[in-house]
């Protein structure tokens, strides 16, 4: 196409010759690192910047550090749970705990750490015995952390109390003066005590009255032994989702809720994920498509408020996913690699895969792709958009907790356009209805305990109760609930 | 196997299964449905109010034409008048083509239509001759940056001319979702924040502008198009194949296959973004060299022929700016000459 070199009437201005390209520079500057200039580099990262192994390590640490502390959020001598998937940036997170909790590091961390994992062979559909080896290798990880750790199945989804889906008024966030006093405290306390502060069962200063202790707690906690018809139960209620999309999103759900059960029963305030740069900008995307753009600072930013009591915090949020697998190569991170729900599907399978696919592909041609989309996401609110009637106590989504996001009175939406074409699919003669009304299977035993409903339940009864719940849901949630097969009126534990 | 009836007059039978929710429909009803639901957007977000001169942005493709034709079907229940208003980007070899198919529908609707040409607009500089100054330093060339902003002015002057009150745009729901999945993969926080409604109240002496369109999706529309017979041009810019938009479409395309409700769910994300205060467009106040609305000192669309008459196109796009402050034009690369410059 119309490229230089064509000829035209005028002729084409000549440009200012162009600076000399940072790659010449850069080839040169190849033989050191780019920091100290004296070691040999072992790995390129960003835009093409080389490290040696040494300065690549305290860069690794120092924004670890510098996430944690930018934010004051984590209080010394908070109890925190590390969710730990057995993946590599979680592991990485675990370690840099593990490394920043050691005596010997130039600011050790000040917070008691517990780590928890969670075995979803059921939803993936493994058999017992490869789940039991990995549990077997993850025990062993686990154990040489020295930390308090707890294995949970998710499985003991269904025990969960009706509890869980309450949305728990929110404490007072506490102001930047009260970190400031805490963490001088802390430090007094610890230099009146002496050599406090071991490493592996750090003891707890007594002097901290705002944060509550719980009961002397086992060091470890392996899962309980569920039950077979547990294990069927959940497989058929994953078997029962009709796409893969529903699948991850439902799966993410019950992790979220058993991961903060685990926290609220021994007692941490705070769980850390470790949710990379590039996983967060994935994310990101994928919610934008799900029809999450309004909670997508709860989704994606360091802080996760929404369940009131326990906060979720991603410390990992700036490690770009190649410098956690190199740093995780370089330093022999143990790892333990468990097939998830979407190991070898398609691309096509579901929004998921298919947002990851386009990322990494962009990002391939355009480097700066998911730092760009990383930076976005950063200045979005956590609140509804300005302008918005925002009424400070609107109910909340029964599945993901956040505010409702649709409004039925404005028609002039997204929303309005599907619920008007909805109302009119319902009003089509009752021929209609029943042709589409498909055979409906009994839903698992587990699912609807405390509700009793679906067993025995007419149809029609079940609708209702079906329109009940899609109710109380934000737009996202019922988009999913669509994909769910039919007789799943809702979550175990829904409490009306 | 014979189709079913249509679920609306269970008359006829189907002749398709609406993409949103796949109803059967017959071709009069789900024309019927279609222009009902626009109709409802229309007056439930109050864009258009009686009495108003409404200005149709016609570029002879099928968003325009099923615009023109669906608010002429509506304009004596809303009580406006047309206007169509064609844009001349200068581009040969594609524009002339759909300005001929925009005539014919002129012709055929007995509305008035007005042309306006970026060549008599802005001294001269037709988008084939920005895609030649642009072209050759190695990156891409932005054309659609450049046509973008110089459209929506031409628009606005046309608009002027025939003393609309309103432009109406054909923005269907897919353009929606893949303008936000573009801003977020540039980072535009600024536009981030301007967009998701269902147009713009018209500040500051611009004219309000709305897309009733934007919660049909470009499926419907084009089968709206093919059920009314009606006549559009179909071929795509000859330089969309550049533009940054093309990965968002693909996206798009492939994400509809995967999650037919995708389109709908991106137009809602877009609605509901919430985005810190500091990431706002700056308060609109009026441009120094035309008076157009701008939010700086001068209007993006001055500044991109400032920077094109200086012989430094990239002057206004993304790092380019810090030429900004420099001194007046020097003799850089001219435009051809052409017909004297209109005061605006």
């Amino acid at each position: 196409m119309c490229q230089v070199g064509e000829d035209y009437r005028e002729p084409v201005p000549k440009d200012p010759p162009p600076p000399p390209r940072p790659g010449h520079e850069q080839q040169k500057c190849m033989k050191w690192c780019v920091k100290c200039k004296k070691g040999a580099p072992v790995l390129v990262i960003r835009a093409g910047d080389a490290f040696c192994r040494d300065c690549f390590k305290a860069y690794y640490v120092h924004k670890f550090r510098a996430v944690l502390g930018k934010n004051r959020l984590i209080f010394p001598g908070e109890k925190v749970l590390l969710a730990w998937s057995g993946g590599p940036s979680s592991s990485s997170m675990l370690w840099q705990v593990l490394e920043g909790l050691s005596r010997e590091s130039a600011k050790q961390l000040r917070f008691v750490p517990g780590v928890v994992y969670v075995d979803e062979g059921a939803a993936c559909g493994r058999n017992p015995e490869d789940r039991a080896e990995t549990l077997a290798e993850v025990q062993s990880i686990l154990r040489s952390t020295g930390l308090p750790w707890h294995g949970v199945a998710l499985e003991e989804v269904f025990g969960l109390p009706q509890s869980v889906l309450r949305h728990f008024s929110q404490e007072p966030a506490m102001g930047d003066g009260a970190y400031k006093e805490a963490v001088d405290g802390f430090i007094q306390q610890q230099q009146g005590l002496g050599t406090e502060g071991a490493r592996d069962s750090p003891s707890l200063s007594p002097g901290l009255e705002q944060l509550s202790w719980p009961s002397p707690h086992n060091p470890q906690s392996p899962a309980r032994p569920h039950t077979a018809a547990e294990t069927e139960a959940l497989s058929r209620l994953f078997n029962s989702v009709r796409t893969l999309t529903a699948k991850e999103e439902l799966l993410q759900t019950l992790r979220t809720h058993l991961i903060l059960h685990v926290a609220r029963t021994h007692g941490y305030s705070k769980v850390m994920t470790g949710d990379s740069c590039t996983r967060l900008a994935i994310k990101l995307l994928t919610n934008l498509a799900l029809g999450r753009g309004a909670f997508l600072a709860w989704d994606t930013g360091f802080a996760d408020e929404r369940h009131g009591d326990v906060v979720v915090v991603r410390p990992m949020r700036e490690h770009m996913l190649k410098e956690v697998a190199f740093y995780n190569h370089l330093f022999a991170i143990p790892t333990v690699l468990t097939p998830a729900i979407d190991t070898k599907a398609p691309e096509k399978a579901s929004i998921h895969r298919l947002m990851e696919a386009f990322v990494l592909q962009l990002q391939a041609q355009f480097p700066s792709t998911v730092s760009t989309v990383y930076r976005t996401s950063e200045k979005l609110v956590k609140a509804p958009r300005a302008g918005r009637a925002a009424s400070p106590s609107r109910p909340c989504c029964l599945l993901c907790l956040c505010m409702l996001d649709v409004d039925s009175a404005d028609s002039a939406t997204a929303f309005g356009a599907q619920s008007t074409t909805a109302l009119s699919l319902r009003q089509a003669p009752a021929l209609q209805t029943q042709a589409k009304e498909p055979t409906v299977p009994c839903c698992s035993p587990g699912l609807c305990e405390d509700r009793g409903c679906c067993r025995g339940a007419r149809p029609s009864e079940r609708e209702d109760l079906q329109a009940c719940v899609i109710e109380q849901l934000c737009y996202s949630c019922r988009v999913n609930m669509k994909d769910l097969g039919p007789g799943h009126a809702g979550d175990p534990g829904v409490s009306d | 196997m014979p189709a079913p009836p249509c679920a609306s007059c269970h008359a006829a039978r189907a002749a398709l299964r609406r993409p949103r929710s796949g109803q059967a429909l017959c071709g009069a009803c789900f024309c019927a449905a279609f222009e009902a639901e626009v109709l409802h957007t229309v007056l439930a977000g109050r864009l258009l109010p009686p009495g108003a001169v409404v200005a149709v942005g016609a570029s002879g493709g099928k968003d325009s034409t099923v615009l023109a034709h669906v608010l002429r079907e509506l304009a004596p229940r809303l009580g406006v008048s047309l206007r169509l208003v064609a844009v001349d980007e200068g581009i040969g070899g594609y524009r002339d083509a759909a300005l001929a198919a925009v005539r014919r529908q002129a012709a055929r609707w007995e509305l008035p239509l007005t042309v306006v040409a970026y060549a008599d607009l802005f001294g001269g500089w037709t988008m084939d001759a920005v895609a030649r100054s642009t072209a050759g330093s190695g990156r891409s060339r932005a054309c659609c940056t450049f046509c973008g902003v110089l459209r929506r002015r031409a628009l606005e002057e046309g608009a002027r001319l025939v003393g609309a009150t309103h432009i109406v745009t054909g923005h269907n729901a897919d353009d929606m979702a893949e303008t936000v999945l573009m801003n977020f993969l540039r980072g535009d926080t600024g536009r981030l924040a301007r967009g998701g409604g269902l147009g713009s109240p018209g500040e500051g002496g611009a004219l309000p502008r709305c897309r009733p369109l934007q919660l049909a999706s470009q499926k419907e529309v084009v089968l709206y198009a093919h059920f009314r017979r009606l006549d559009y041009f179909s071929e795509e810019c000859v330089y969309a194949p550049e533009a940054f938009r093309g990965h968002a479409r693909d996206l798009l395309k492939r994400l509809e296959v995967v999650r037919p409700s995708v389109v709908l769910d991106l137009v809602h994300s877009a609605e509901r973004l919430a985005l810190a205060p500091a990431a706002q467009p700056a308060r609109p106040r009026a441009c120094t060299c035309c008076r157009a609305l701008a939010s700086r000192p001068l209007c993006q669309a001055c500044t991109l022929l400032d920077g094109l008459d200086r012989g430094r196109p990239r002057l206004a796009i993304g790092k380019g700016r810090r030429g900004l402050d420099e001194e007046a034009p020097r003799a850089g690369a001219q435009p051809p000459p052409s017909a004297a410059l209109p005061a605006f």
